[in-house]
């Protein structure tokens, strides 16, 4: 008979495996410690090259390694031909591709790869790409690669087409992919500019006051894609999530197509008080108005003023305030010229106090800016439209997708936020019901497109009370837009404090808030009109808590009924003592 | 090994080289019985074999014969003892009928100038081929070469030697858990420089018949169409035994239809439905959520319990997806009957969705070189483990102990007694009166080579699926595998079309109807096709029937207990029937010992050689050449270890390689 086949047994097997390894460690243990003798004698010749390369292969993760090779080419570049350098760094990249192969992602081979990439005297660019496209192949969600190649595609000039197609290309073989989605976003506004004509929302001139607003565009456009590409890029896009409605990178990527421009920055409202001798500035993003180069101008005057925002807490905030010297507007039979200079951004806003007036303001309304459609961009209402109809049609087919039914909530904002309102509210409770793990999110979304949709109700109604009960808020927002409210009613919401924002209430007369859970007053801060502020049935427990109450010298009326603090002896003392000013206190 | 010298004891005996009996014959030798594995024919692996084009002629003559020698009344008394029986073998083989050959292109030698100048070089496939010479003393006489053998042409060991063709190495990766197969359709590179003159898009050059006789060896033609599903048995099996190691593989990239009177692609993954031009969005919401439903549907009885008595056709027009829905995955994912009960649909497209993604973007694999390396990977395997090989040898006799009914021994083509415990053998081997009249069922097919793509795409590379529902009610359905020149099955700028359905007549009647509507003839001379017709043509083609014997279970036969028939290529596209009986008989054959446990390392195998001759010595050689001929195939890396091993001549390994079919 012939030769019978024996197998090793598995000790004898596992023997040699632990062998091999403890040989393995001793010589990379013996090597690394060669290695940071030789660097801290500063040799930087090949044979630590040669060293640091045999360390490196077996571990590619090993950053002071790279460092020290690094220091090593970079001496040899000093010292060599430029074809020995060629040659020298083209081996390094071939070194590299070997730890790539090891561990694709390790952050110090794509890193030294990009470097060495640089240094190459000629390099080829084109075997860069296509070590890129491998990686990819086998890997399209490696983000190093992403990276990689976005730095080889910058510096060696691929046509922007061309890439487009790339990711046409990864995403076709598998959509669930965020790197292909993001790259798309970043080139085709450079391929398919928009028009800022196109893209610019109709709308009327400010009304609001009698001083002009800025005449530039309140929106900017070079983010934006031209509508042509865009609707073929949303149809690209509902393939993806009608095919796999839960995949969410087709959605964010949704979210960007529909997205908008940040808005331009400016100075969205001047307000004047005479009587308080103060001004009131509001920017369209938060700014720290110590160091944007603020100034304010009063009947051709500079003045000299003290800005701070509306609550210490704040160093950035889209509101600030100063207040001006005394006797400057106080005289009501003067009138007086204000304005504010953002020197920083080359834009400015005036406002005039006219005789006999009290107060003054010049600003943009919500309503004009269509301020809250904005978190859709505001393309052509007729393809919102159609993007809504395709949404309703997969919702009917997945009544539970949570995705869908934000989007169509986005959507629908961005159509017509006060007309959509209930059945906004209607998928929003489907929304907690579905993803319950992210009902606190929704709720707070929630609120955020009530307050929304109220400012504009007030803004249409151009009256300066604002009550939002019984909305299911748990949360505040927009404040800055409230600037001008003089009554605020919050009562029966699920508040649980008034955040420092409130404090940007500056005109506030009489505060709401009963029936919900507040137990934080911080925003009640230096509202220097505020006379009457109502808490019932709250959760305000400690006399510290109502301490900030005392930055409003004209608080008259406090009402505490039903709550934990009503309990505390002595509270009626206690609270006429921290609180002269009150005239009114319910307990 | 010489066949008039064979040991005279052996565990198993197995007659027939098929996918079953290769594969118990590789897990009988893993466990350490001792196997000899006989096959009557020159070639390995009976009716999964494959050919080249000139060996494929040489299977038609023979066929058309009508099988090998007449049976021969021979005197076997001088070998058998007293209280032994006689069972003698059949010698015919009768599993095809109906060979029909249908050439379309011209006989004549193109008037071509290139190709004059080509026709200069001697037209004989019989020539080594080009890219061959210098390696044909460097053969490895393993089972999975020998095929290419019988052609009388030099030997290609595909596995220690790589092709020009097979340096794109990208292309092909040996198969492992998960591991992703690079895509199937890569440019053919390499090839265009193979092809000579002929351009790839040669679509609308004429090819000729002597062309494709000069570049036969190009073709690898499967006498049964299948395909591998990514998880199916076969594919588990062939990982969890290594023997994987010995082939590679190329994903399926397309599934088609054909759909009123139009050949389309059927979306079945996930990027399929994504990227499909045909398909509303709704259409692919709707078409996603049935088959995920599909995936797990066990989980979900409630949606189908009203149908559990009701067909599946109906259960898809109950589950609002529309006509070309309904129609993709009843014919393309199923695969089903309209008929078929609601479960078995369900479960048909589990099998097909499953597999998906596993390696790409459809469920299934195709061997490169064509489906008959699959028998020869299991027979290497067995014969690494010590099995031994004999071709052109078989058993005349089984004798049988007449007190316990039981096979003792049998008697070999050279009146040898070689006494074995069990006996393994195909259906086609046994004798009509030990058949307890068993309706043998048989597969129509068709082998076309065509000029063109069914279904015109960006690459001219596809391996496509296409099925056919029937074109009549009462039809079966006809499943067509169009092959490409990158899976080494055809030459480049032809395609090869297997049709394969359940047969109700003749294969040509089965076939014909369909090969009519998919395909023209080629435009004859003068007679420019004015380009309307996108149909490919056909430049040749074969039918024939082959007998299906899978349904004949244990019971249909009246043989003694411990002689195992292994049925011959079911109908099914998949090989779970061969790759199941294979396990039945093993369990059998050792029913303590594991099936097919993986294969150790080649550095893990020790080899102790019991006989004289430094047989030992060879044999590890040997191992050692296929270790590197399979770390080649796996890694496509250096060439070093198996180019240094010398020619391996190993005193216990298989047969030299036959002489060519057609020179016999």
């Amino acid at each position: 008979m012939h030769g019978r086949v024996k197998l090793k047994s598995t000790a004898q097997q596992e023997e040699e495996k632990r062998k091999e390894r403890e040989k393995k460690l001793k010589i990379y243990l013996t090597s690394r410690d060669a290695c940071f003798t030789k660097r801290k004698e500063g040799v930087l010749d090949e044979e630590v090259l040669l060293l640091t390369q045999q360390l490196l292969s077996s571990n590619p993760d090993f950053a002071t390694l790279w460092n020290y090779r690094r220091e090593i080419l970079l001496h040899l570049e000093t010292v060599r031909s430029e074809d020995e350098i060629q040659r020298l760094y083209e081996e390094e990249l071939s070194f590299l591709e070997a730890c790539l192969k090891v561990n694709p992602k390790s952050y110090g081979s794509w890193h030294h790869r990009g470097w060495v990439s640089t240094r190459l005297p000629r390099p080829d660019w084109a075997r860069e790409l296509s070590l890129c496209e491998r990686c990819l192949s086998l890997d399209d969600r490696n983000f190093h690669c992403w990276d990689y190649r976005r730095m080889v595609v910058r510096v060696s000039g691929v046509p922007v087409d061309q890439e487009l197609q790339f990711t046409d290309r990864l995403i076709g073989s598998n959509f669930s992919n965020y790197s292909s989605w993001h790259y798309r976003s970043t080139l085709l506004p450079l391929l398919h500019p928009g028009s800022p004509e196109a893209a610019s929302p109709q709308r009327e001139p400010p009304t609001s006051s009698a001083c002009s607003s800025p005449s530039t565009s309140p929106q900017t456009h070079s983010h934006r894609v031209c509508e042509e590409q865009l609707l073929k890029e949303y149809e690209l896009v509902q393939n993806a999530f009608f095919t796999d409605p839960n995949d969410q990178s087709a959605w964010f990527y949704y979210r960007w197509l529909l997205g908008r421009a940040e808005r331009e920055e400016m100075i969205s409202c001047v307000y004047v008080s005479r009587e308080g001798e103060r001004v009131v500035v509001a920017f369209s993003r938060p700014v720290n108005a110590l160091s944007v180069g603020l100034l304010l101008v009063v009947d051709g005057q500079p003045q000299q003023v003290n800005w701070r925002s509306a609550h210490p807490r704040l160093r950035h905030s889209p509101m600030w305030i100063c207040d001006l010297p005394p006797g400057t507007i106080s005289d009501t039979s003067n009138e007086h010229n204000l304005t504010v200079h953002w020197t920083e951004r080359h834009t400015h806003r005036d406002c005039a106090l006219y005789t006999g007036r009290s107060e003054s303001w010049c600003r943009d309304s919500a309503t004009d800016l269509e301020l809250f459609r904005s978190e859709l961009s505001v393309e052509k209402s007729s393809v919102l439209q159609s993007e809504l109809q395709s949404c309703t049609q997969l919702l009917e087919l997945e009544p539970q997708n949570k995705w869908c039914l934000l989007t169509i909530i986005l959507l629908m904002r961005a159509l017509d936020p006060l007309g959509y309102e209930k059945e906004t509210l209607a998928y929003f409770q489907t929304l907690k019901e579905v993803d319950s793990m992210r009902t606190s999110y929704y709720s707070d979304l929630c609120s955020k497109f009530m307050i929304e949709n109220t400012i504009l109700k007030m803004e249409y109604a151009e009256v300066r009370v604002f009550s939002l009960c019984e909305k299911n808020l748990s949360t505040l927002c927009h404040l800055d837009q409230l600037l001008l409210v003089t009554h605020i009613n919050l009562s029966s919401n699920q508040l649980l404090g008034l955040p420092p924002q409130f404090a940007m209430l500056q005109c506030l007369e009489v505060l709401q808030a009963d029936d919900n859970a507040i137990e934080n007053l911080e925003g009640v801060y230096h509202l220097s009109k505020l006379e009457e502020v109502s808490l019932r049935n709250n959760n305000i427990t400690q006399l510290s808590d109502l301490k900030i109450l005392t930055t409003c010298p004209r608080l008259a009326r406090l009402d505490l009924r039903g709550n934990p603090i009503t309990q505390i002896a002595n509270i009626q003392s206690q609270l006429a003592e921290l609180l002269p000013s009150i005239t009114e206190l319910l307990l | 090994m010489a066949a008039d010298n064979l040991p005279t004891e052996f565990d198993v005996v197995i007659l027939g080289t098929g996918l079953s009996e290769s594969v118990i014959a590789a897990a009988c030798a893993r466990v350490g019985q001792r196997v000899l594995h006989v096959d009557r024919r020159s070639y390995y692996a009976a009716n999964w074999a494959s050919f080249t084009f000139n060996g494929l002629l040489s299977w038609i003559d023979d066929n058309k014969q009508g099988g090998q020698s007449p049976e021969e009344v021979l005197d076997w008394s001088g070998k058998v003892e007293s209280g032994e029986d006689i069972l003698p073998l059949s010698t015919m083989d009768t599993s095809i009928s109906n060979l029909e050959v249908f050439c379309y292109t011209s006989e004549e030698p193109e008037e071509d100038e290139e190709e004059k100048k080509e026709d200069a070089t001697p037209i004989s496939t019989l020539s080594p081929a080009p890219q061959s010479e210098g390696e044909e003393g460097n053969q490895a006489t393993s089972p999975t070469d020998n095929r290419r053998n019988h052609e009388g042409e030099t030997t290609l060991d595909i596995l220690s030697e790589s092709p020009p063709e097979q340096q794109d190495q990208e292309e092909c990766a040996p198969l492992a858990e998960d591991q992703q197969i690079l895509s199937s359709d890569g440019e053919p590179q390499g090839e265009e420089q193979l092809s000579g003159s002929a351009p790839t898009q040669a679509k609308k050059k004429k090819i000729s018949y002597t062309k494709i006789v000069k570049e036969g060896r190009r073709f690898n033609i499967d006498l049964v169409s299948k395909l591998m599903y990514s998880r199916g048995l076969l594919v588990d099996l062939l990982i969890k035994s290594n023997v994987s190691r010995y082939a590679e593989f190329k994903n399926v990239s397309r599934i088609l239809t054909y759909r009123q009177g139009k050949v389309e692609q059927v979306p079945c993954s996930r990027a399929d439905v994504f990227g499909s031009k045909e398909l509303t969005v709704v259409e692919k919401r709707m078409l996603m959520k049935f088959l995920t439903f599909c995936l797990d549907y066990e989980q979900h009885p409630e949606e189908y319990q009203d149908f559990t008595e009701r067909s599946f056709w109906e259960f898809l027009q109950n589950n609002m997806l529309t006509e070309n829905l309904q129609h993709f995955v009843l014919h393309s994912i199923a695969m089903v009957p309209r008929e078929t009960h609601t479960e078995e649909g369900l479960r048909s497209t589990q099998h097909f969705l499953r597999s998906l993604g596993r390696y790409g973007n459809t469920p299934f694999l195709f061997p490169i070189y064509g489906l008959g390396e699959i028998p020869q990977c299991f027979c290497r395997m067995c014969a690494v483990f010590g099995g031994i090989y004999c071709l052109r040898h078989s058993v005349q006799c089984l004798v049988l102990d007449k007190e316990s009914g039981r096979c003792k021994a049998v008697i070999d083509t050279c009146g040898q007694r070689i006494s074995c415990s069990h006996f393994v053998v195909e259906d086609g081997y046994i004798r009509e009166e030990q058949r307890k009249g068993v309706e043998h069922k048989h597969i129509s097919r068709a082998v076309l080579i065509t000029d063109g793509l069914l279904l015109q795409s960006e690459s001219e590379q596809q391996i496509s699926l296409v099925t056919v529902p029937p074109l009549e009610p009462g039809a079966p359905a006809v499943r067509l595998v169009e092959l490409c020149s990158s899976t080494m099955t055809c030459m480049p700028g032809t395609y090869l079309v297997h049709l394969t359905c359940p047969s109700s007549g003749s294969a040509r009647e089965d076939l014909q109807p369909v090969v009519s509507r998919l395909f023209t003839k080629p435009a004859s001379a003068g007679e420019e096709g004015d380009g309307s017709d996108e149909r490919p043509a056909v430049l040749w083609a074969v039918y024939f029937n082959m007998r299906d014997s899978t349904a004949a279970d244990r019971s249909g036969y009246d043989l003694p207990g411990n002689v195992h028939v292994c049925s011959g290529p079911d109908a099914a596209l998949g090989s779970d029937h061969s790759i199941r009986l294979a396990q039945e008989v093993f369990r059998q054959l050792a029913p303590h010992e594991e099936f097919c446990p993986p294969a150790p390392n080649p550095e893990d195998i020790v080899y102790d050689g019991d006989g004289g001759q430094g047989e030992g010595a060879g044999f590890s050689e040997a191992a050692q050449a296929e270790e590197g001929a399979a770390e080649e195939a796996e890694e496509s890396k250096e060439k070093e270890a198996s180019q240094e091993s010398s020619p391996v001549e190993v005193g216990e390994m298989p047969d030299p390689p036959p002489a060519p079919l057609a020179e016999e």
